[in-house]
């Protein structure tokens, strides 16, 4: 090939190795990335339109649906805003519940990471292993909320359901479990010399780019900069808890900002989850787990606001920002939601300029991207399920299930 | 620096519309609040205030921007926060600006803060904002179909209403 001759490959939306709709346009030299462009409106759902349309208790359920890993986060945001709005005074006590489910969501988030960034490596054997790993704390939050994923354990002013002295033999068991599990999962990760060749100095985020970038979560702290807001703005539990912002540095010596870096910084980070329950669980104060049990009194406290307030929660991905405004209505006037992965979008140009094309998903996915929380309209212009098409749908599908397994499903043609 | 000496050092050297810092408590232990600063700022001083807090912060932490429009007027907030890495002492500090809605437009802040691009784009599309001198003004978050001069953040006869199929409502006949 002639010297200097670019060539343009799409990587996305739909992509074997990507699994998040975004649509990477990247200029090839060789073999050699020389320029990214981003293009996301693959998911955008309308999340915030349909969020100003509803009173505050309603959208509690709807934020919880943005993103099904990050669900806790979302709620505590909107919640948080609210609360701050209407000046209610969340109880000690569920403050600690929504940390211990916040932190639950973190395990789980950092350990399915870790097995899609194997598995983007080719590496399907230590995928499946550490999602064998995760089934723990999936186990422990069917436990604790009757849900494996989305928790709904989070409301206005406080928590829904109480975590009980006699379901912390469970929640410490989860703990020690990851607790023994940590040293192999490093050692896989850290120590394996495939992993090594393929995360060692591939898709280097400077310390100054990931500043002026203004990254957020552990890509920012796997390039040296210690932004955390459980430490930084220290909400909930947080401040009794003591949280201090990991970087790699404290396990490896050194700061890269490479993707082995945002690896060892997430390993690192089941473990300071792991210490926060348990912490957790030793100082739960004794108390209410709401300011109020009804809901229709949380409803008239809070369907007609007036002010504007922000909410912020450090997610598995990075820092979660809620804007809301209400002006004396029952629906909110505006309503923004950020996700983390808005703000370390950017970062993958200079993450994957000079990459090799090889190298493109796993820098990809070393920013743990989430797109279905970045975007929030879907417009169809082609077959649409309509209203009358979808009940019918539901309920010849509800009266074969009835029927028993074997019988014939659904049939959505 | 304390939220009270940053809001004073913006009231020292702007005309502020509005300032005030609203104390929330959400912390288990009660011991504290965490102070959120807001001002308002014309529209002309806007990017001023942003190379201010550049001053008092060398990489001030960019959130987002959020906007809505109310009757004539679109009104931007500019989410920051400044000391991230001090454990329990950061702040966050948004920036209003009030902007007519038939000719809204508002500088680039990227020289200032390069992380701003996205949401500089989105406001360009959502709002209908003229992001000016903004290095890449593409549609960001909206489908290359979706409509032209169709904003999906206001609430006007250039909003989204017209678009939008309520499903609930039965199939289009």
């Amino acid at each position: 090939m002639s010297e200097g001759k670019t060539f343009k490959i799409a990587v996305g939306p739909v992509h074997p190795a990507l699994k998040e709709p975004v649509q990477l346009n990247c200029e090839i030299e060789g073999e050699q990335v020389k320029h990214v462009d981003i293009e996301l409106s693959q998911v955008h759902r309308s999340i915030e339109w349909i969020g100003t349309r509803r009173n505050p208790v309603q959208v509690v359920f709807l934020a919880e649906k943005i993103c099904g890993i990050c669900n806790i986060c979302h709620t505590l945001c909107f919640c948080e805003a609210v609360e701050s709005i209407a000046g209610i005074e969340v109880p000690a006590r569920a403050h600690y519940i929504r940390t211990i489910a916040a932190e639950l969501e973190r395990i789980h988030s950092h350990i399915l990471w870790a097995g899609v960034a194997a598995h983007e490596l080719g590496f399907d054997s230590v995928m499946h292993y550490t999602w064998k790993l995760r089934e723990k704390v999936l186990d422990t939050t069917e436990y604790l909320t009757g849900n494996r994923i989305g928790k709904a354990i989070v409301t206005i002013g406080g928590t829904k359901r109480d975590i009980e002295e006699k379901q912390f033999g469970k929640i410490r068991e989860a703990c020690n479990y990851y607790r023994q599990n940590f040293s192999r999962l490093r050692d896989i990760f850290l120590k394996d010399p495939i992993i090594k060749a393929r995360a060692r100095d591939i898709g280097i985020l400077r310390r100054d780019d990931a500043l002026s970038l203004c990254a957020v979560g552990p890509t920012a702290r796997a390039s040296g900069v210690k932004k955390d807001v459980r430490q930084d703005e220290a909400y909930a539990a947080y401040p009794d808890l003591d949280v201090k912002a990991i970087t790699p540095k404290e396990l490896l010596g050194e700061i890269r900002g490479d993707v082995y870096d945002r690896i060892a910084v997430r390993l690192l980070e089941v473990l300071q989850s792991v210490e926060l329950i348990e912490k957790c669980l030793k100082q739960m104060p004794e108390g209410k787990i709401a300011y109020e049990s009804k809901l229709a009194k949380v409803l008239s406290d809070v369907k007609q606001l007036k002010g504007e307030a922000i909410g912020r929660h450090e997610a598995p991905r990075g820092e979660v920002f809620h804007y809301l405004k209400m002006v004396g209505e029952e629906t909110p006037y505006s309503w923004k939601v950020r996700a983390p992965t808005y703000n370390n979008i950017l970062s993958w140009i200079p993450m994957l300029k000079g990459a090799q094309i090889a190298d493109i998903p796993i820098v990809a996915a070393s920013i743990d991207p989430c797109m279905s929380c970045t975007n929030r309209a879907a417009i169809a212009d082609g077959k649409e399920l309509g209203n009358e098409k979808l009940h019918r749908l539901s309920v010849e599908k509800t009266r074969s299930l009835k029927k028993g397994p074997g019988s014939e499903r659904g049939n959505c043609n | 620096m304390k939220a009270e000496q940053v809001l004073a050092s913006f009231k020292k050297r702007f005309k502020l519309k509005e300032a005030r810092i609203d104390n929330v408590m959400h912390r288990a232990n009660r011991k504290s609040a965490v102070p959120r600063i807001w001002i308002e700022i014309g529209r002309e001083e806007f990017k001023e205030a942003v190379g201010h807090l550049c001053e008092l912060h060398p990489m001030p932490h960019f959130a987002v921007a959020s906007g809505y429009q109310i009757g004539e007027i679109i009104e931007l907030i500019y989410h920051f926060s400044l000391n991230y890495g001090k454990p329990q002492g950061e702040i966050c500090i948004g920036i209003k600006t009030k902007l007519e809605k038939g000719n809204a437009s508002i500088p680039t802040i990227t020289g200032l803060v390069p992380g701003a691009l996205i949401s500089e784009r989105e406001i360009q599309e959502m709002l209908g904002v003229k992001v000016e001198g903004i290095p890449d003004s593409r549609r960001l978050f909206l489908p290359k179909n979706f409509p032209k001069k169709v904003y999906p953040w206001r609430r006007d006869e250039t909003g989204p209403n017209k678009i939008v199929r309520n499903m609930h409502k039965g199939e289009k006949k």
